[in-house]
């Protein structure tokens, strides 16, 4: 599938697929890397090692230091892949030095694929 | 992208290893969104302050910019912090917290950046003008300069508006740009506001329904600007609304082309079934006013209405440093604390760490608390207006 690149990088890893859109703060425990908003679809899961699949971003403007400190503590995702990626989410993973890919129609991972992800090109690849 | 000589230069370290890392995170976000240039920015407002949201990793990435000799170009001012900072330790903040807390606020005026922490900086002294170009990233401030001023600022990352401020530009996109103002949908009100605690139900509401669009309200008959504020926070919270117009009473609404959108109309009863899907508890353990952040005119109106009472359980008044000194100045700190009640400064419900302070139910006026506190702050929550809420606390 192709998309945009919207932070450098390449990684591979299982896809964790959420339905709805991710607010990062308030919504992963940065120390753990588990989703804690109630009622999220992915909640008590844990996006660690992970390649993390969400249609977009929303809430708080804090959640750029959450992904941040995701991957600062070793408990971030390896890649993000997103229909839309706003500031936010994009803010956060350039900094944190995640691969980030938009523009991909998520309808078509499902939890436990195998992903290939190639952030200078903008791909993704079931593998 | 198109970048000038001196913006080049910046990107090949001319200017240290700070700005050049910053200016090329905001130029990646530029060709990411489809800026043409960079545009000078004339305030900052910079998200990710309290301890208890960017914890040690954002601390010491902030620390590390300090270090490096970091200052920012513009007037830049901060989002509440975790705690009040100068009456933390009598209003119960734990040490620890407080300890990691000022080691951020160092980090901030090492970078040259006002430690006056709001989330209504345009209260207390950073006002930008009409159709100024300016970076801010607390949610409710981003709605009140884009709608009520009719400043520009796209939602800013925590680090995006900080990029900004060192570099004094943002990339051109999003709602620098006239075309991208424009109302996707029109909101009928056909009922009475009264409370601001009303107009934050309307826009808990509205920003559920329509998410990141941008509304045109019709019928809203009157609203100051405290009140206009509560509608765009809750919006802001609910949805990630960032910009809206209100006919008569927002600058650019006479501008705006309504013709052909989607009407969706909010009676009285969408504003009762709000109030009822957000109130989560019965006797709160403490009421805080000011989200965001309490004006003068708002302390003024609870001074007004406690003198003379008892209150028996906790009620704050959450407001930046300057509104707080005139309200000292003014006598309302007096009496709000001869009934009981606390006014604090730099922090708020949202980002303070209520949570481990012994309160379970927090009773608020304000839509964005209501939305926030029971994830955030794993609350219980009381959502009504004003009178009742003081009333329960008596």
């Amino acid at each position: 599938m192709d998309g945009r690149s919207i932070s450098p990088g390449s990684a591979e890893g299982e896809a964790i697929v959420s339905p709805e859109p991710i607010g990062f703060y308030g919504g992963i425990d940065l120390d753990t890397g588990v989703v804690i908003e109630k009622g999220h679809p992915l909640e008590g899961q844990s996006v660690t090692g992970k390649v993390l699949v969400f249609p977009n971003g929303k809430g708080s403007t804090v959640g750029s230091y959450v992904i941040y400190g995701l991957a600062k503590n070793g408990v971030g995702p390896v890649a993000i892949v997103n229909k839309e990626t706003e500031t936010i989410v994009a803010t956060g993973a350039i900094l944190a030095g995640i691969p980030c890919v938009d523009k991909i129609d998520i309808d078509q991972i499902n939890s436990g694929d195998n992903l290939r992800i190639d952030a200078d090109a903008g791909t993704v690849e079931v593998l | 992208m198109y970048l000038t000589n001196e913006q080049e230069a910046i990107l090949n370290g001319e200017n240290g290893p700070v700005e050049e890392r910053l200016f090329r995170l905001l130029v990646r976000l530029g060709d990411i969104y489809g800026a043409e240039k960079m545009i000078p920015v004339g305030s900052v407002q910079v998200a990710g302050v309290s301890f208890k949201s960017i914890k040690l990793p954002g601390t010491e990435f902030l620390e590390d910019m300090a270090g490096k000799g970091a200052k920012v170009k513009v007037l830049t001012y901060l989002n509440p912090a975790g705690m009040d900072i100068e009456d933390w330790k009598e209003y119960g903040f734990p040490e620890e917290f407080a300890t990691n807390q000022m080691r951020i606020m160092d980090a901030f005026r090492a970078m040259g950046i006002v430690v006056t922490a709001t989330c209504t900086p345009y209260l207390a002294g950073n006002l930008p003008r009409f159709r100024e170009h300016i970076a801010w990233s607390e949610s409710s401030a981003v709605s009140f300069s884009n709608s009520v001023i009719g400043a520009r600022t796209n939602r800013e990352g925590g680090p995006s508006a900080l990029a900004a401020a060192i570099c004094g530009v943002t990339p051109d996109y999003g709602l620098h740009r006239d075309e991208n103002r424009t109302p996707d949908v029109v909101i009928d009100i056909e009922t009475d506001l009264d409370f601001s605690s009303d107009f934050g139900a309307l826009g808990y509401h509205v920003g559920k329904l329509i998410k990141n669009k941008k509304p045109y309200f019709k019928g809203i008959r009157n609203a100051n600007t405290d009140q206009l504020k509560a509608l765009g926070a809750a919006m802001a919270a609910s949805g990630a609304v960032a910009l809206y117009h209100a006919e008569e009473l927002t600058p650019e609404a006479h501008l705006m082309d309504t013709s052909g959108l989607e009407t969706i109309s909010v009676s009285g009863s969408d504003i009762q079934e709000t109030y009822d899907k957000l109130n989560t508890g019965e006797e709160p353990d403490i009421v805080i006013f000011g989200c965001p952040h309490a004006s003068l005119r708002e302390i003024a109106s609870v001074a007004e209405k406690v003198e003379g009472k008892t209150l028996t359980k906790p009620v704050w008044i959450a407001t930046s440093r300057v509104m707080k000194e005139a309200a000292e100045r003014m006598g309302y700190r007096e009496i709000i604390e001869a009934a009981g009640g606390k006014i604090v400064a730099d922090t708020c419900c949202v980002v303070s760490p209520i949570e481990d302070m012994g309160y379970n139910t927090t009773g608020v006026n304000s839509g964005k608390a209501a939305n926030y506190l029971p994830g955030f702050c794993k609350q219980n929550v009381v959502f009504t207006n004003i009178d009742d809420l003081i009333a329960k606390q008596e």
